[in-house]
């Protein structure tokens, strides 16, 4: 794919029609059905956690939450090559890859319910904390990807980043870097169309973002990052690609955010109803489900049912992630230092002075 | 006159000064169709046109850089940086060329350019949005750092800043950019940068703040008065050039300091305003002057940040031990 589809032919490579037809047999990627109900499942979990979360910062119980509704092929397929040793290196909206590292729903609302722990994920191994300022992650997948190749060790790092990312320095550079070292990092650009109001267009008048791998010196390829089959083959050759020593790929998945930027955000200032109609056609958990339902895979009445487990499950660890205690004064201070200064820690023992004089005189 | 929070008198400030000066270009990350994720450029666009009120890429960097050609080849831009936490891109160039462009070109290209950055904690933020950390631009020579703690010095401060010839990082308190209403006159009008304002005149104690903190102390004045203590209120408006005279007069005349600010503790500008107290007022001091400001870490997030933030029981607690003392 990565030399068929390459960027200078400015194609973009798809399997899967809007009605979840296949169109492209010849490269349809191997999967059993076992894993592909299971890949399905996986991201109807994640697009069921994230409307519920959604409504959960409705209802005042989380803070601003960045949603990722209508883009979950994109960490659907990646879920399905990231080893655990394999690095994923976040930017905010790929829960689906979160869910796969090993973080759970209950580090995810924790994090956004308002305390750093939530962003330590215990449980995922080689899995960096969500990166806010944008694009600033990438130079670490590149880094990573410097110190697998000194160590020899057969990991791929998987580093996400959003369209608007793309026209900051950090991305050229990163790309650049992990070019020159041939660094493992499959880079992927969730194109999602806008960067809060700005749309593709004005943030760039590029053909698009894969294209601007050939300049750096890697494959790059563009993919309907709404069709789970080919984002899956992409990934799987870009991850092959990787672990041969080759360097870096540019993948840039097309896609749409369906949601808000985040729950701070209102889309209708700057989009059209007409232009997110054309796009829930398009929509990556329409089309995997219209495959499954066609090849019987799949039933509606059984897909009803786990989508209410599914409810189940999401609420049982936001209330968990709820009913956390108190945010100590302590976790401010303890992971400032490995050796703290002794004035942090006065500066701690002042204010616990303050709050007991507060306690007295109230 | 008329009713106005923080959004609308900048909003003000900048629609007066757009529609009076062709040379003003006003633009950043979604500040044109949207307004700015705090509304601060809402209706400008549609008013000022595209090619004076617009969106430009997500690169903070090339806001500022592109700001300093445009200062150089004669226009006069007013760009936003979206949250305080994204400004370090643009870094390199604040202090390499906007701060220093002037000097290095003998004056030749002077950098009329202000630089709008929302700042401070409070409003229940994701991480990296609710930093203060005003003291690395005001220790960068050849800017100015003004900050507003009303709507009505927001709009006059703005004016005053687009006028300048010098580039200048206008701070804004997101806190309480909805939070104080109060009447502002419709009309042009500015404020002097580099003048501090005596609030609330009192002969036993100085506390000098700005921005958000202003209200905060404001709300710990009953109190104090509950229990005897006067106290002159000071609001310094610019960071830099600080008002050192007004200081040293006030602190002279009350003997007692008490600094109150968001930013970390260690080497900001509270560090600055002791040394005022010492350089200009040594002998006049009957308290060791005090610094009530946050920790020397990271803003907690939301869950975390009532330990963090500088509440108004923090304020009394200190000032009466300094007036004790």
């Amino acid at each position: 794919m990565l030399k068929e589809f390459d960027a200078l032919k400015k194609k973009q490579f798809r399997i899967l029609d809007n009605d979840g037809k296949v169109t492209s047999p010849k490269h349809f990627p191997e999967i059993s059905d076992e894993s592909l109900i299971k890949a399905y499942n996986d991201m109807l979990f994640a697009r069921t956690a994230d409307l519920m979360t959604v409504s959960y910062q409705r209802q005042g119980r989380i803070f601003t939450y960045p949603p990722n509704y209508g883009q979950e092929a994109i960490s659907g397929a990646v879920a399905q090559v990231m080893r655990t040793d394999d690095w994923l290196v976040p930017a905010f909206r790929e829960m689906g890859a979160w869910l796969a590292k090993g973080a759970t729903l209950k580090d995810i609302f924790t994090y956004f319910m308002g305390y750093e722990q939530g962003n330590s994920w215990p449980q995922a191994h080689h899995f960096l904390p969500i990166a806010v300022p944008i694009a600033s992650q990438l130079p670490h997948a590149a880094g990573i990807g410097y110190a697998i190749n000194y160590q020899k060790k057969d990991e791929v790092v998987f580093a996400f980043v959003g369209d608007g990312g793309t026209s900051e320095g950090d991305f050229h550079e990163a790309l650049n870097f992990a070019a020159v070292w041939k660094a493992p990092v499959i880079f992927i650009v969730q194109n999602n169309q806008f960067a809060i109001s700005v749309p593709f267009r004005m943030q760039t008048v590029s053909e698009g973002i894969a294209i601007k791998a050939v300049a750096y010196g890697m494959p790059g390829i563009q993919v309907d990052g709404n069709d789970f089959f080919a984002m899956l083959a992409t990934v799987r050759e870009a991850f092959e690609h990787c672990r041969s020593g080759k360097g870096p790929v540019l993948i840039e998945a097309v896609t749409y955010r369906k949601g808000a930027h985040t729950t701070s955000d209102d889309p209708t200032k700057y989009r059209t109803q007409e232009e997110e109609e054309m796009w829930d056609k398009k929509d990556p958990m329409k089309r995997l489900r219209n495959y499954l339902l066609n090849k019987n895979l799949i039933t509606p009445e059984e897909e009803k049912k786990l989508t209410e487990q599914f409810r189940l499950e999401v609420d049982r660890q936001f209330v968990e992630a709820e009913n956390q205690p108190p945010y100590p004064l302590e976790d401010v201070f303890k992971y400032m230092y490995a050796d703290m200064p002794d004035d942090l820690r006065k500066q701690q023992v002042e204010h616990e002075r303050f709050l007991q004089w507060k306690e007295s005189n109230a | 006159m008329k009713v106005m929070n923080m959004v609308i008198a900048i909003n003000d400030a900048l629609d007066i000064k757009l529609k009076e000066d062709p040379s003003i270009v006003v633009y950043g990350e979604d500040v044109g169709v949207e307004g700015g994720v705090f509304r601060i450029t809402e209706g400008l666009q549609v008013k000022h046109g595209a090619d004076r009120v617009f969106d430009s890429p997500l690169a903070e960097s090339a806001i500022v850089g592109t700001a300093v050609g445009m200062a150089a080849a004669g226009l006069r831009p007013v760009v936003e940086m979206q949250f305080c936490g994204f400004v370090y891109p643009a870094f390199n160039q604040i202090i390499s060329h906007l701060a220093r462009m002037r000097n290095r070109s003998r004056g030749r290209f002077p950098m009329p350019v202000v630089v709008r950055i929302p700042y401070g904690g409070g409003i229940n933020a994701l991480e990296h949005h609710s930093e203060s950390m005003e003291a690395l631009y005001a220790q960068i020579p050849g800017l100015k750092v003004v900050i507003p703690s009303t709507p009505g010095d927001a709009k006059g401060l703005l004016i005053s800043a687009i006028e300048s010839e010098d580039p200048i990082l206008f701070m804004e308190p997101k806190r309480i950019y909805r939070a104080i209403k109060q009447e502002v006159s419709e009309e042009k009008y500015s404020i002097t940068i580099g003048k501090a304002k005596v609030l609330t005149p009192g002969t036993d104690v100085t506390v000098v703040a700005y921005g958000a903190m202003v209200r905060e102390v404001q709300r710990a004045l009953p109190r104090l008065k509950e229990a005897g203590i006067s106290v002159e209120l000071i609001d310094l408006r610019s960071i830099y050039p600080l008002d050192k005279e007004t200081l040293a007069e006030s602190i002279r005349k009350t003997g007692r300091l008490v600094f109150v600010a968001e930013e970390p503790t260690s080497f900001g500008v509270g560090s600055e305003i002791m040394a005022v107290a010492s350089e200009e007022a040594f002998l006049y001091l009957e308290a060791p002057p005090k610094r009530v400001t946050a920790f020397d870490t990271i803003v907690p997030l939301p869950k975390g940040e009532h330990h963090y933030l500088i509440s108004p029981e923090k304020i009394f607690y200190e000032i009466q031990k300094t007036v004790k003392f």
